[in-house]
């Protein structure tokens, strides 16, 4: 989480100041989710996220300098600088891609589980989507058939509130995601999504239905977007005190007050562990700068597989 | 030994079906997903006895959820399946290009080759059966507008097997577009497969390259055979790759060359054919490159305006010695 939030803090810095191009949404105020789903996977289960996916990709075990080398649409980037923040990809880890297309990630999570069923590969599959997209089709096409194939799918919902300056309430009558997916006969649990041990507990609770058969789950897991959509985004959309009410419900101190209690870590153990994560992003920053762009055939490259 | 002994005459629907047996035969991770593909073995019987034979779980029925379940093809296609779609009618790519224009044909170039998705999106088109407007159109040319897409269209007996074949077995997205007017159509079954992205000269002749694929093929052939022009047709096979080069060659002897096809005229895969003809060939050219195609109406019901719509044997006849006419 410490790792997320420096990197999203960092990328936000990088894009006002010019240094990375094209399109950025950060996930800052949301790293529980990602932290405490991911956690309760196995490297080689399937993930696939969305145009906010930096902390899931990350949280799922991709290299930190490949992602910020990606992000500056560098040579050395995950996926050689033409994928670039909406398109971040790491398949040998299990990460399908970050998808700029809103709702596309679910039927291709579909897939994947069916490969996983089909193939024997035991492997669960989840799609990170925010509730904006649940007003897509997709997410009830690719559920539908999750549920009559019995695919071990898990549909992680990042439910921060908005889609784009859009509330929730304003485009659904039933704001409740677990409530739409009762419709489909499928097994879903809303969870707070600030509280990195509660969803990872909820995650291990879906991974155990999913690896014994009992077909796919959904996860609500209620969070909230500190950043605009994109970089740059004033959010006069957003009530003052909703967003301040929110900002006090800091997941990465929650998670770090847990600690402290329980006796896991001290204060000088986290603060450690937050002076790593900002060195670690200071490095891979730093490599991303010094990092040639892609040569100019590369552009050529891959238009076919093969 | 005669080798006629062993050539049947099969028909267009039963190579297509006996394209997707061997492709099931051939790889275990090749599945067939579709609407009633399954056990209903296709609404035009297409697909009929491969459930039985391979089994529910390669042979899977879906419901009607085209965004679903081409896009679940798409992420299955990424771990480790080979899935071949169908979508019922070319008409219906309307209600699930995303997985196909946004995905299949993106992620491998956008993960610089980390992810390869090899699927294939089968489908049909095929006016002139008061099909009516939302079930006829021939949209080859959109697909071929997606870089990364290869889009194959058999014309014969043999592709409709062979180049599905090629299709499973390449690396990436392919649309396999299936011609239904073609469906009843007796062909033999040749067995020294083109391989995928070559033309084929389907007759030679000396006066018009006449460059068409898929159902106007045939009428490109009854054209030959009555005109007073010596035709020489080519078929395509596939519009991506485009082996533009047969074309050339052709063109370098007849002077003259004339696309026909199915689909609408108007930004048509017609007008790119012209364009690298123009472009590359240009001093060869004895007349200007022409078209026989569908004129830009969506195709009415009524089935007396629908042929005076559609390419026929004369008028593609008539366009050739037209050519002929007015070569320089
Ligand atoms: C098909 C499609 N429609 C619209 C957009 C533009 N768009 C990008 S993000 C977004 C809002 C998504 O909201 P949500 O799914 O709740 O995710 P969040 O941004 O809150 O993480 C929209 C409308 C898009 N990228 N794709």
């Amino acid at each position: 989480m410490a790792l997320i939030r420096a990197f999203e803090t960092r990328v936000s810095e990088l894009y006002r100041d010019g240094e990375i191009p094209g399109f950025v949404h950060t996930s800052l105020g949301q790293e529980a989710v990602a932290a405490g789903v991911c956690g309760a996977l196995r490297e080689d289960d399937y993930m696939a996220t969305t145009h906010r996916g930096h902390g899931h990709v990350l949280a799922k075990g991709a290299d930190v300098d490949g992602m910020m080398a990606e992000l500056f649409g560098r040579a050395t980037g995950l996926c050689g600088g033409k994928g670039g923040s909406m398109h971040v990809a790491d398949p040998a880890r299990g990460i399908l891609g970050a998808n700029a297309i809103v709702g596309a990630g679910m039927p291709l999570i579909t897939g994947a589980g069916l490969s996983s069923k089909l193939l024997g590969q035991g492997r669960v599959a989840v799609a990170f989507f925010g509730e904006g997209a649940v007003n897509q089709g997709t997410f009830h096409e690719a559920l539908n058939l999750c549920a009559i194939w019995d695919l071990p799918v898990i549909f992680a919902c990042e439910n921060n509130g908005y889609a784009e300056f859009s509330a929730n309430a304003d485009m659904t009558r039933v704001a409740s995601v677990a409530g739409r997916t009762a419709a489909y006969g499928v097994h879903a649990e809303t969870v707070d999504g600030n509280d990195v041990a509660a969803v990872h507990e909820a995650t291990d609770r879906a991974v155990e239905r999913c690896r014994s058969g009992e077909g796919p789950v959904v996860l609500e897991l209620m969070t909230y977007r500190w950043h605009g959509h994109y970089e740059g985004d004033a959010q006069p959309y957003k009530p003052e005190a909703e967003a301040q009410e929110w900002r006090d419900r800091d997941p990465l101190i929650l998670a770090e007050r847990a600690l402290v209690e329980s006796g896991a870590a001290t204060a000088d153990e986290l603060a450690a562990v937050r002076a790593a994560a900002e060195a670690r992003i200071d490095a891979a920053t730093e490599a991303a700068r010094q990092a040639p762009d892609p040569a100019p055939e590369e552009a050529f490259a891959h238009v076919f597989a093969g | 030994m005669s080798s006629q002994a062993e050539i049947v005459p099969t028909r267009y629907m039963e190579a297509i079906n006996l394209g997707l047996a061997d492709a099931l035969e051939e790889d275990d991770r090749v599945i067939l997903l579709g609407i009633d593909v399954g056990a209903g073995g296709g609404i035009f019987t297409v697909t009929r006895g491969l459930h039985e034979r391979f089994g529910s779980e390669r042979v899977i029925d879906t419901p009607i959820s085209e965004m679903g379940y081409v896009g679940a093809g798409v992420g299955a296609a990424m771990t480790g399946l080979r899935p071949i779609v169908e979508i019922m009618f070319m008409d219906f790519i309307s209600v699930c290009l995303d997985p196909i224009m946004n995905q299949a044909t993106k992620l491998g170039y956008m993960t610089n080759g980390a992810l390869s998705v090899p699927i294939v999106f089968r489908m049909q088109t095929g006016a002139g059966r008061s099909a009516g407007a939302q079930h006829s159109q021939s949209l080859e040319a959109m697909l071929a507008h997606i870089p990364g897409l290869k889009v194959v269209m058999p014309a014969t007996v043999t592709d409709a097997r062979d180049l599905l074949l090629e299709a499973v077995r390449d690396p990436g997205p392919v649309a396999y577009i299936e011609n239904r007017r073609l469906y009843a159509m007796k062909g033999d079954l040749e067995t020294d497969p083109l391989p995928l992205g070559k033309a084929r000269v389907a007759r030679p002749g000396d006066d018009v390259t006449v460059v068409t694929w898929g159902q106007t093929l045939r009428d490109c052939l009854k054209a030959a055979e009555t005109s007073s022009a010596s035709l020489e047709v080519i078929d395509l096979r596939s519009l991506v790759p485009l082996d533009i080069e047969t074309v050339y060659r052709s063109a370098e002897r007849t002077g003259r060359v004339l696309v026909v096809h199915e689909a609408v005229q108007d930004f048509g895969a017609g007008a790119e054919i012209a364009a690298r003809v123009g472009e590359e060939v240009f001093d060869l050219l004895l007349a200007p490159v022409r078209r026989v195609a569908t004129p830009a109406v969506p195709m009415p019901f009524n089935p007396a305006l629908e042929r005076s719509l559609l390419p026929s044997p004369e008028a593609i006849a008539a366009a050739a010695e037209g050519l002929v006419a007015e070569g320089r």
